[in-house]
């Protein structure tokens, strides 16, 4: 747990380092909030449905730069190799990237936090399902981290991980797409398997356990694919 | 305790899946207190089989221990008392070297009572107390390799593994890093890897050579010397012989301790000038110095002086080529 939590700490600190984080801060809220003040000044709605719709999308888009060095870049460095001649275990590994990634979109989110507040002023904010919102894109970022750390686990190349990450997380966007023009039998499985359909539930502001578990297993299957990727270095 | 084994390696193989072992069969037992050379040319098998010590990899057949703990099985155990440093220096370069190495105390689970101290000792024995400030990508390879080396030792861990802890560095930065392996060497079990011989014959108490993977000496480095067939001989330059009646050839062959003689210059003038070696290179009998004998005989001999008798040691690099290099063909 200390190594997990170190291993946190010391990336959440190189993100802090690197210009990547701002980057990608700057360009996801200049987006999100030209959306937002569009339908503000445009449409005169103030309300964050429009907020919420564009996020599965924009996260699929960015989330694939902030895992990608995670484990890619340590593996061409070698340093991957001096961490795990340390007693850490791959899960620990795993995990303490996990929260560092999350940690970032954690705050990235925090810092969106100001648009709810506009609406506030501007009119009635329904805010249970402004937090139920906040709490499924939470869940949903950790689903695009865990993605983009398996991805990352796959290679040495930051490119290949991101790409790769980018066309899983993209694949699981389109299914939701998918569901208007698909035979009536495959729409609900194609809905079960969206990542954005799952939150557009949750943002409805009702929490549902489907949906809870559906990013849950998300995490834990990616995360295992990683570990044990990791770990197939030491297969006999 | 002085003879605890610290490390032991049973039939150790590696298949990296191409159907050649990269490493083949090795056996050696390290005990406390022992710094090992591991002696080979490059792609012998010396960083592979570093990296199952570590348990970074796991052997494709065999066995090894480390502090009686196994490798592939109880790795954490493994990986909780060594220290590390593998080739090249793999470090995070965003990082401070303070920064680092107390990540490195945190992963490694310093505890929080003794990490001043240990942080302390590992900055003063590897030298960086100056640079601790400093972004570890911004520091030269010899600092870089000094803070690789305080990373391993941070923890004071039993057995230090350290994977040419010397490859690229220039000649004080080696003896500065060669100084630091001796002190460790005090009160660990270092075993070290390397392809630079007078680096273990200034080091180590124990040499380990493989070749093609397979382990073809073992020994301390003058052992090693003495082992090889180019037992010591001695080199004779003798003045006058040229024009001489007496061949000094045939002089030295009667001597009784003397095995074997061969001239080093036989290509003469001419005829008339009759063609003689004036060096010879002697090789005695087991046991018999016969020096004394050459002396007299050659000074006795009308005309000859003895201008050069030096006796010629087999250094490690003979041994070291005959062995590597015989087996691959």
């Amino acid at each position: 747990m200390r190594n997990t939590m170190a291993i946190a700490k010391r990336e959440f600190q190189s993100y802090i380092n690197s210009p990547i984080p701002y980057i990608l801060v700057t360009a996801y809220i200049a987006t999100a909030g030209y959306m937002f003040f569009r339908q503000l000044f445009l449409v005169r709605q103030a309300d964050m449905r429009h907020f919420f719709e564009n996020m599965p999308l924009l996260f699929c888009l960015i989330v694939p730069f902030v895992t990608m060095r995670l484990v890619a870049e340590e593996r061409r460095e070698g340093t991957l190799e001096l961490l795990l001649t340390m007693p850490v275990t791959d899960w620990e590994l795993v995990i303490g990237k996990f929260l560092a990634a999350l940690g970032l979109m954690a705050v990235l989110l925090l810092l969106t936090v100001a648009f709810p507040i506009t609406v506030s002023f501007l009119g009635p904010l329904d805010k249970g399902t402004t937090v139920a919102s906040y709490f499924g894109a939470l869940l949903m970022s950790g689903a695009f981290v865990a993605i983009g750390i398996m991805a990352s686990a796959f290679t040495r190349s930051q490119i290949v991980a991101a790409l790769v990450a980018f066309f899983i997380g993209f694949g699981l966007f389109l299914l939701g797409a998918l569901i208007g023009v698909l035979p009536p039998a495959l729409a609900p499985v194609a809905a079960g398997l969206s990542i954005g359909s799952h939150f557009m539930n949750i943002a409805r502001g009702v929490i549902d356990t489907r949906d809870v578990l559906y990013y849950l297993s998300i995490i834990v299957v990616c995360l295992l694919v990683a570990q044990t990727t990791l770990d197939s270095r030491r297969w006999r | 305790m002085a003879d605890k084994v610290m490390i032991h390696v049973e039939q150790l193989r590696k298949d990296y899946g191409s159907g050649r072992y990269a490493v083949d069969g090795i056996s050696f037992d390290v005990r406390a207190g022992e710094v090992l050379g591991f002696l080979g040319p490059n792609g012998a098998g010396k960083t592979t089989t570093m990296k199952i010590l570590t348990s970074f990899l796991a052997p494709t057949s065999g066995r090894a221990e480390v502090a009686g703990h196994d490798v592939y099985s109880d790795s954490i155990s493994v990986r909780s008392r060594i220290g590390y440093l593998p080739e090249d220096t793999p470090l995070y370069r965003d990082m401070t070297v303070l920064e680092y190495l107390e990540f490195v105390c945190d992963v490694r689970d310093v505890p929080k009572e003794s990490r001043r101290g240990r942080l302390k000792r590992a900055v003063e024995q590897c030298g960086i107390g100056d640079r601790l400030g400093a972004l570890i990508g911004e520091l030269s390879k010899g600092f870089r390799q000094r803070v690789g080396l305080a990373q391993a030792i941070v923890h004071e861990p039993e057995v230090l593994i350290l994977d040419e802890p010397t490859s690229g560095l220039d000649p004080n930065q080696i003896a500065e890093i060669r100084g630091v392996i001796k002190a460790i060497g005090q009160e660990k079990t270092v075993i070290f890897s390397t392809h630079i011989l007078g680096e273990v014959q200034a080091t180590c108490s124990r040499v380990i050579i493989i070749s093609d993977g397979k382990l073809v000496a073992d020994g301390t480095p003058a052992d090693l010397a003495r082992k090889s067939s180019g037992a010591e001989s001695i080199l004779l330059e003798i003045g006058g012989a040229r024009g001489n009646d007496t061949d000094p050839l045939s002089l030295l062959r009667h001597i009784d301790g003397i095995e074997e003689v061969k001239a080093l210059n036989t290509s003469g003038w001419s005829l008339s000038d009759r063609p003689r070696a004036t060096q010879f290179r002697v090789i005695p009998k087991a046991g018999v110095d016969p020096r004394g004998d050459i002396a007299r005989v050659i000074a006795t001999a009308p005309g000859m002086d003895l201008l050069e008798m030096t006796p010629e040691k087999a250094s490690l690099e003979d041994v070291f080529r005959k062995l590597t290099t015989t087996q691959g063909a």
